[in-house]
């Protein structure tokens, strides 16, 4: 016996088996379909959507409490699910000593982020494993974008003056503007925080938009900064805000909040994502960023995004992990998983 | 499965927990149990034997044996030639042995999980993250209770042996919940777990054996119903603790009926989950998983009646599906199904005959095709189920399902949320769900239920009480509250028989002799604020000890008495007003008597034929005990538990509503005095049938009650014949808590015909009381009897 996925149909009494239809799903929603594949175009704001918000903390912590509980993933299937996990990171450095050569370094490990021998061992040559992105400063698109020539990973510039995103509007958008011009597919502003601990969404939205046509062909990935807007109905209202401006992915953090990535951050992010789906039809992509380290942290997150959102969101179009030191603990189990030792940090090339 | 393929797919897999452990325990038991008696496990080959399965699979796991009547008085021997040794070790010693227990079973915490679910069926995530850490936490929590009992409650003592019959959907952490208080306070146990679900108690017992736990206080006896009748009616038991159907719970008190028992029940429910327009949907909707599908929806409190507000019924439906979708259902031994197997064939038969009524009924029926987890043929697994579109009228909305059925409804307002919440037989746990406190805190008290669950649900801690109103049963478990289970006050130890009356002080018929010079007066009934002649049209003498006629009172019948309750039910209002305010009226009326005292001491004396001075001294108590209870009105605090969640457990005090109290004929005023005096300082609203003999006291009262602010309908007083009326009462269903004080034969017919509506009874099985002594006489051990323990759960958290 093993985990059927093609889900035959559970010996039920007949009552049930007659009027059992998982095609009811979301029967009283907007019917969603057209907008699939497309790119959030965002929508006018909705104000009212926006203060019909609600967000209960102590019942978000308990989801994510107990969702590590209840989805864990073994053996063949923890490897695979790893091995999916280097497919989203966006491999990031995001330094003031950031140099051309140790981006080299970066976009090298990105494009080849584990081991020929763990790959040979693992039998997954096909796969032609890559990380999904690499993230720096504008700085460092140059040498990025040489050193990932000929890849089909992205290149992502952080910008509107991150972290803090408080230089001159003028200069946030000429930031925008040159680094798209420099090479890089993927955009991660960041917003302005008093726009949300002030409740202007207003303002909030004309700057997420503003940035969106700067971004032009650029995915544009919003950075809330949630360890500073202060409660989950902030940054669930603040999530809303960007998408409706237009934004392709929401972001938790610049790494530089004194609290960065967490579950129920995540959590109160995703259930909006899928809000806006429903209430529109356009997909938006989620990246946590900062605190997600270990393997194990990153097998729930993806469980989160299956439990929450679905296997449509389970690629890098719709999901990423900001992360640098995260790939090192993977190639650790992966090696594990395959030699049966566990593993050190030197074995692995760093990045 | 191929790496590409799951890296395509991104399915779960399995991930299954071991059973090596807990087959092998089996196994050393060559898979057949006896039962544990005085501290070693005794197999009787005479008995009857019958297998424990694992509904996962089918699969025989053990043999069991069926506790006998030699068994049981086996059992019942040990444990009460243990009790006084028990019991005459200080709490500390007590204490030692509750925390050895606990550490035992935390040491042996995956062993007992696995066992669990192999017997029940339930997920191993839960047996593993909810019952057993329960358990053990439930057990250091009482070792706590054991050390503190001595200085906490020392005019309580141990009530002796404790027979404890448990269910089989919590089977361990139902144990602890019963074994632990009972232990903590000098009982000694005999306890008989479900017969689906025998093993892991059978476990426990050798724990106790491990933990050095002397020898009889605890005795685990295996069987059926038969089993546990017998404990029911073993003469050597003080009290019975059951959880389970209310069906059982009836029969059990029926058989417990006038034998003196203390008795708490933790019955079926029908719970509310109620959802407002302003509600985290999201999160409700995960409450909702935790309500109905945690245990495969098999749990008492189950949040099994949706209630959601009609703006945002469609939309949390919708939210409702496609959540079930997600559901994973299979092998309860996997760590990644939400829903495991039903306990047993039959209740797998019962669900699905109940779901289907309810579509015959017009329910609309939602049941996805959840992924199935290494699931087995011969297993009972139902599928997570929504019946939307369901009338209050519907079967399946009054009937408890106890499967992984949820029924939903809708409604306007709050006030309609409350009536369709508090529409049932039922009265066990809420949740209630709104990002507006006033909102939660409003309804919380309003709601017929012993726990109500703010913006959570399920939410279980040894801290607080747990138990339910009306056909829920009656006690607490968990907490302070509980603890008053498994004690009584010590002053009851010496507690003699009421003497017989050789003389009635009322006869029916015309008595030949006068009432002498005195202007007629005709003493009514005191109904609704008004006095009302008797339905019956006839009156009884009321005599002096000597014979001579004092004059007449009302031939009280079922009518009067249904006025009564009648005129009670509506005094609502007299509920919700402060503390402070019923305080002023309890003070009003001792001012308004002590105006009088001269008068009701000679109508005392008359009566009783005591002395002038003895009379003086009832009326001087009856006064104080009035100024006490005004004292109490608005000191009889209620707690905030400590239970480990960010957030507080309000343990607040409730009146009962309506209650019944039957005076006892000693001390005819101070007698009736004692008993509504707290029923009214605590918000309940009262009909009092006063001292059969001497009833002219408390009908002269009523007088004083007119003219002291007592709002229409709270004390109504019907006089006549104390057991009949007493017998209407205690069958009366809009009644919620009966007192009696008479024989021992009324103390029977009233628990007996608290049956069918399974209301609260306090009786006193014939024994008198010293309603002199401020200790017998007043304090908290009424004032619990009239209030009822509510345990609020509000998590907070911005």
């Amino acid at each position: 016996m093993n985990t059927t996925s093609n889900l035959s149909t559970l010996d039920l009494p007949e009552v049930a088996k007659t009027n059992s239809a998982s095609t009811h799903r979301s029967a009283s929603l907007p019917k969603t379909g057209d907008n699939e594949e497309a790119r959030n175009p965002g929508t006018d704001l909705n104000l009212d959507t926006i203060e019909a918000i609600r967000v209960n903390r102590s019942a978000v912590e308990r989801r994510c409490a107990s969702l590590g509980a209840r989805r864990s993933v073994k053996k063949d299937y923890q490897v695979a699910w790893l091995l999916k996990a280097i497919s989203f990171i966006d491999l990031t450095t995001l330094s003031g000593d950031d140099t051309p050569s140790r981006v080299r370094r970066l976009c090298q490990k990105a494009r080849k982020p584990i081991r020929d021998d763990i790959v040979a061992a693992l039998g997954i040559e096909a796969l032609k494993l890559t990380t999904a992105a690499v993230c720096v400063y504008h700085e460092m698109l140059a040498p990025a974008s040489k050193a990932l020539e000929g890849s089909n990973l992205g290149l992502a510039a952080v910008s509107t003056g991150f972290p803090a995103g408080l230089i001159p509007f003028e200069l946030r958008i000429k930031e925008i503007e040159a680094s798209v011009a420099a090479g890089a597919t993927e955009i991660d502003i960041v917003i302005s925080r008093r726009y949300v601990l002030s409740g202007d969404w207003q303002a909030l939205y004309n700057e997420v938009k503003a940035y969106r046509e700067a971004c032009g062909p650029a995915h544009m990935k919003t950075i809330l900064a949630t360890g500073e807007l202060g409660t989950l109905r902030n940054i669930a209202k603040a999530s809303q805000v960007c998408m409706m401006a237009g934004a392709d992915f929401i972001k938790t953090s610049t790494g530089k909040e004194p609290v960065n990535a967490t579950l129920p951050v995540s959590l109160v992010m995703l259930r909006m994502i899928r809000d806006y789906h429903q209430l529109t039809g356009y997909k938006v992509g989620f990246k946590p960023a900062g605190g997600i380290s270990v393997a194990k942290d990153a097998l729930v997150y993806l469980s989160l995004i299956k439990e929450e959102l679905g296997n449509d969101w389970l690629c890098p179009e719709l999901f990423r992990f900001g992360a640098s030191s995260l790939l090192g603990d993977i190639e650790r189990q992966l090696e594990h998983a395959v030699s049966g030792r566990y593993s050190a940090g030197f074995r692995h090339p760093i990045c | 499965m191929n790496l590409m393929t799951i890296f395509e797919n991104m399915d779960y897999g399995t991930a299954p927990e071991t059973s090596q452990a807990a087959l092998q325990w089996l196994d050393q038991h060559q898979r057949r149990f006896g039962h544990f008696i005085d501290g070693k496990f005794h197999t009787d080959e005479s008995e009857q034997r019958f297998d424990s399965r694992n509904p996962a699979d089918g699969t025989v796991l053990a043999s069991l044996s069926a506790a006998g009547t030699d068994t049981v008085n086996k059992a019942v021997k040990a444990a009460k030639k243990a009790q006084s040794d028990w019991s005459a070790l200080n709490g500390h010693q007590r204490a030692r042995h509750l925390y050895a227990l606990a550490r035992l079973i935390q040491k042996h915490a995956r062993l007992f999980a696995v066992l669990e679910t192999l017997d029940n069926g339930k997920p191993i995530r839960e047996s593993r993250d909810a019952d057993i850490p329960l358990v053990i936490r439930h057990f250091y929590h009482h070792a706590g209770w054991a050390q503190l009992l001595d200085s906490e409650m020392p005019e309580q003592e141990a009530l002796g042996v404790v027979g404890q019959i448990i269910p089989w959907n919590f089977p361990l952490l139902m144990l602890a919940w019963k074994v632990a208080p009972a232990l903590a306070c000098g009982n000694t146990v005999v306890l008989k777990p479900a017969e689906y679900t025998s093993l892991s108690a059978l476990l426990f017992a050798e724990i106790c054996q491990q933990a050095g736990l002397p020898k009889g206080v605890v005795n685990i006896i295996t069987g059926d119903g038969t089993t546990g009748s017998l404990i029911c009616e073993h003469p050597d038991i003080s009290k019975i603790a059951f959880t389970g159907s209310t069906e059982v719970g009836r029969q059990i008190r029926e058989k417990t009926a006038g034998s003196g028992k203390k008795l708490t029940l933790e019955l079926g429910g029908k719970s509310p989950f109620i959802v407002f327009d302003d509600a985290d949907l999201d999160s409700a909707v995960e409450g909702i998983v935790d309500a109905i599908w945690f245990n495969q929806g098999q749990v008492c409190c189950a949040g099994s009646r949706l209630l959601v507000q009609e703006s945002i019924a469609e939309l949390l439906l919708a939210k409702i599906r496609a959540r079930m979708d997600t559901l994973r259902i299979g092998n309860p031994l996997d760590k990644t199904v939400d829903l495991g197997a039903i306990v047993d064939p039959i209740q797998l038969q019962q669900i699905t005959s109940l779901v289907k009524k309810g579509v015959e009924e017009g329910a609309e029926i939602y049941q996805p095709q959840v992924e199935k987890v290494d699931i087995c043929d011969n297993g009972c697994f139902y599928p997570p189920t929504l019946l939307s579109e369901v009338e209050g009228s519907a079967y399946v909305a009054q009937e408890e399902i106890f499967g992984p059925v949820l029924v939903s409804m809708t409604f306007r307002t709050p006030a309609e949320a409350v009536q369709l919440a508090n529409n049932t037989r039922y009265g066990l746990a809420a949740s209630i769900w709104s990002e507006n406190i006033n909102l939660c805190m409003d309804i919380a008290p309003k709601i017929k239920a012993g726990v109500a669950w703010i913006n959570c649900t399920n939410q279980f801690d040894a801290a607080a009480g747990f138990g339910g109103t009306r056909e829920s049963g009656f006690g607490r478990e968990g907490g302070r509250e509980g603890l008053y289970e498994y004690l009584k006050p010590r002053h009851l130890a010496t507690a003699k028989p009421i003497k017989a009356k050789t003389k009635p002080g009322v006869s029916a018929g015309i008595s030949t002799t006068s009432t002498q010079n005195r202007l007629d007066r005709t003493a009514k009934f005191y109904i609704g604020g008004k006095q009302v002649r008797p339905d019956s049209g006839y009156s009884l003498d009321v005599l002096s000890p000597k014979g001579e006629l004092l004059g007449h009172c009302g031939e009280g019948n079922r009518k009067d008495i249904r006025n009564a309750v009648e005129a009670a039910a509506k005094a609502t209002s007299w509920s919700q007003a402060s503390g402070h305010n019923r305080a002023q009226v309890l003070y009003y009326i001792a001012e308004n008597l002590s105006a009088r005292a001269e008068e009701f001491a000679a109508r005392i004396s008359e009566q009783t034929g005591c002395s002038t001075k003895q009379a003086a001294e009832e009326v001087e108590v009856s006064i104080q005990r009035l100024f006490s209870y005004g004292a109490w009105a608005d000191k009889y605090d209620g707690a905030v538990h400590s239970v480990p969640m960010r957030g507080v457990a309000l343990a607040m005090h409730e009146a009962n509503g309506v209650m019944a109290v039957v005076c006892s004929d000693q001390e005819p005023l101070l007698g009736f005095i004692s008993l509504i005096a707290p029923a009214i300082a605590m918000g309940n609203r009262v009909v009092a049938v006063p001292s059969q003999t001497h009833p002219l006291s408390a009908l002269d009262f009523y007088q004083i009650l007119e003219t002291s602010d007592v709002p229409a309908g709270v004390i109504n007083i019907i006089t006549g014949n104390s057991n009949e009326l007493a017998k209407v009462l205690a069958a009366h269903y809009n009644v919620d808590a009966i007192w009696y004080w008479g024989d021992a034969e009324g103390s029977t017919l009233v628990e007996n015909e608290s049956t069918a509506s399974l209301k609260r009874t306090w009786v006193n099985y014939g024994l008198s009381r010293d309603w002199l002594s401020p200790t017998q006489g007043e304090g908290r051990e009424f004032l619990r009897q009239a209030t009822e323990v509510k345990n609020i759960w509000a998590p907070y958290g911005e």
